[in-house]
């Protein structure tokens, strides 16, 4: 019999009951709760006047709808000016109070976007299943885990049964080997990534991302990768247990110690696929290959390279492709074969559960070090991913860098990722994004996204339009200027 | 849940690829805490021209004339007619709420988003998948022929078209079950308590580090 792969393990550790149908239960050790898929399914349990199965494998955070301004967020709930999100947001407290589900409150320092959350406390360890209303659920698999996004139904079930009924989704393995160039990063091999095989191309698949390149990435740069497996079609990302993933969950607040620590290590190191593994498909990039990546257009396929061009409609393979080029382009308000160094940029985001934590917002430092926001940028802004992150930038003196540079040191929360506070784009804005989605109007209504990794989006706020990260000067003598 | 039977409608035909679910339902509507009145805000930065907030009464706001949800021939349709990859992106139920909330009981595509298509049945919208070429024919018929319906089969797993034509699909037999009857999964996956019962027990002593409350303290 051929070997195991990682998620053909994970899928079977979990395993309840398969019907005769293909159709499956599996256990959820891990459900992660947020304000904005979860009113719903707490009404449902009440309705039908059932309680939660397993109280203590829920853990909620407030992230979506929370103001991310210093001065409102003193304030508390009562800092949201809008109504409805401070209905939803207050909804989230009183459903975590009635069912006794512990809760990270939006001013509580451990607060943050649920991914970022999730494995900064432990949360999130090798081997467990974990769902959450949210698509980016797939951030977790970076630690071995059998994580994904969930509907608002799924989430009651969940709740009601700590069960989830699924069907096994195939294999794809995707290998990028060799090293990356100085200057690329975790987002641009993803972005690359779905940039080869396109926003269905997981589509039935759970994608385990492997290769010398993926070893050497840190579990913030493993997680950025796993968090847009979703952008390439599929539900679930992995990657394999290493010394990195043990390392890094070491003495985590929700993490096992003393002898369950050691039982656990040796049972989390054999989360990796066996050597004669068989996946339905392999895809392999070279890492040498892969520059800094912009997307230009409302699909996070539509990516290319710094060096590169936005493309030209008419040479499009096919004719829905076409129609898709030819609308992005009205949308963005950009010419066929314009260079990407040549967009100008209208606002910065360096945040969301892509690129927010520590490492993210060391890397845009370092390029902004001594540097000014460039006179058109109208709004720079670094959202930390979580509380903590924030504390340990600010320990670094990492806010001192932004601000001076002229960058707004914000609060934890999703912001301009979605825009569902006050955060977000006015129509026709360019800006450069280190979120996961440059759908119509994702960031604000008539909103332009583009796609690209924290130094990348740092250089672009001091450019004040793309500029190719690995020319900028971030020597030791610029950043004393 | 609600039950599917069989739906015989008007068809509203969506020509664009990846459509996902920021343009289904946008964000600033998630903000309810409720599962209905999603529908007047369905694509609703395609339909209107200004930006549209929570509770606003859209009965004042400017529509899109070119979209096709507002041209007359398409009022009242209840199959939504996409191309691949319908539904892709964020996770939202809104979505399936918002679309049957307007009057759609079927969507057909040539592909589906994953999280999309779980999220659908369970809201009792039908979701048909059929291959390229057939729904670029569909396309065109639709456009050719004002007032085209489709009558919509679950229990035979078929589309019939006006001519009379049978389009087959496939659905997997326990999501076809569960629409049919109009079944609560919850309650089905109770049935397995014992199950999952002693699954927990047996998992608990293999991994007690994944239960907090078995954790060392
Ligand atoms: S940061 Fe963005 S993508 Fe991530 S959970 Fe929040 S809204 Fe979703």
């Amino acid at each position: 019999m051929a070997g195991q792969t990682l998620y053909d393990k994970l899928w079977s550790q979990h395993l309840v009951k398969e019907r005769d149908d293909g159709t499956a239960l599996i256990y959820i050790d891990r459900q992660l709760l947020h304000e904005v898929t979860s009113p719903q399914a707490f009404e449902g349990l009440r309705l039908a006047g059932r309680r939660p199965w397993r109280i203590d494998a829920n853990l909620a955070t407030p992230d979506h709808n929370v103001p991310t301004t210093v001065k409102e967020r003193a304030e508390g709930n009562a800092g949201i000016k809008d109504p409805v999100s401070l209905i939803q947001v207050q909804t989230l407290d009183d459903n975590c109070v009635e069912f006794g589900i512990e809760e990270f409150k939006i001013n509580d320092p451990r607060q943050g976007i649920v991914h970022v959350v999730g494995p900064e406390q432990g949360a999130t360890l090798p081997g467990m299943t974990v769902v959450c209303g949210d698509s980016h659920t797939a951030t977790h698999g970076a630690f071995a885990a059998l994580a994904h996004g969930i509907g608002t139904s799924e989430v009651e079930h969940v709740l009601a049964t700590q069960c989830l009924l699924a069907q096994k989704m195939k294999n794809m393995q995707v290998r990028v080997e060799g090293s990356l160039g100085t200057g690329v990063t975790a987002k641009d091999v993803v972005l690359a990534i779905i940039g080869r095989i396109g926003t269905a191309g997981g589509t039935g698949y759970a994608i385990e991302f492997a290769g010398s390149a993926i070893r050497e990435l840190s579990m913030e740069g493993r997680m950025t990768v796993c968090n847009m497996a979703i952008e390439a079609g599929a539900r679930v990302g992995l990657i394999a247990v290493d010394d990195t993933t043990i390392d890094y969950l070491r003495d985590r607040h929700y993490a096992p110690t003393g002898e369950q620590w050691e039982a656990a290590v040796a049972d989390w190191r054999a989360l990796v696929s066996d050597d004669d593994a068989r996946f339905d498909t392999v895809v392999t990039l070279d890492a040498a290959e892969i520059e800094p990546q912009v997307s230009w257009g409302t699909s996070p396929e539509m990516v290319t390279g710094i060096s590169g061009e936005v493309p030209d409609p008419a040479e499009a393979a096919d004719e829905t492709t076409q129609r898709g080029y030819t609308r992005a382009l009205e949308y963005m308000g950009l010419a066929p074969k314009q260079k990407i160094t040549d967009i100008r940029l209208d606002k910065v985001f360096i945040g969301s559960c892509t690129n927010s934590r520590i490492e993210d917002l060391r890397e845009a430092a370092k390029v902004a070090r001594g540097k000014k926001v460039a006179d058109s940028i109208k709004l720079a802004m670094i959202v930390p991913g979580s509380g903590l992150v924030k504390r340990q930038a600010e320990a670094e003196g990492l806010d001192r860098v932004f601000i001076e540079a002229g960058f707004e040191w914000r609060e934890p929360g999703c912001s301009m990722c979605l825009a569902m506070n006050a955060d977000k784009l006015g129509a026709g804005e360019h800006c450069a994004s280190t979120s996961n989605r440059n759908f119509e109007g994702r960031q604000g209504f008539g909103g332009r996204t583009h796609l690209v990794s924290p130094a990348m989006a740092a250089a672009a706020a001091i450019a004040g339009h793309f500029v190719d990260v690995r020319q900028v000067d971030v020597s030791p003598a610029a950043q004393e200027a | 849940m609600n039950k599917f039977e069989r739906a015989e409608g008007l068809v509203a035909p969506l020509d664009r690829a990846n459509v996902d679910t920021d343009l289904i339902i946008p964000k600033q509507f998630l903000k309810s805490i409720k599962r209905t009145g999603f529908g007047v805000n369905l694509f609703d930065e395609l339909r209107y021209l200004d930006e549209g907030q929570p509770g606003q009464d859209v009965a004042n706001r400017p529509l899109n004339p070119d979209f096709v949800l507002n041209q007359p021939r398409y009022q009242g349709a209840s199959v939504l007619l996409a191309r691949r990859n319908f539904g892709c992106g964020s996770s939202r139920e809104h979505a399936p709420w918002a679309l049957e909330d307007y009057g759609f009981r079927v969507v057909i595509a040539p592909s589906f988003a994953d999280i999309f298509y779980n999220n659908a049945f369970k809201n009792g919208l039908l979701l048909v998948t059929l291959p390229e070429e057939t729904v670029d024919r569909l396309f065109a018929e639709v456009e050719a022929s004002e007032g085209y319906r489709l009558d919509v089969d679950l229990e035979h797993q078929r589309v019939i078209t006006p001519a009379g034509e049978i389009l087959e699909f496939e659905v997997d037999a326990f999501r076809k079950q569960c629409l049919l009857e109009g079944l609560d999964d919850i309650g089905i996956t109770l049935k397995d308590e014992d199950a999952i019962r002693a699954f927990e027990e047996k998992h608990r002593a293999a991994r007690p580090w994944l239960f907090r409350d078995s954790a060392q303290a």
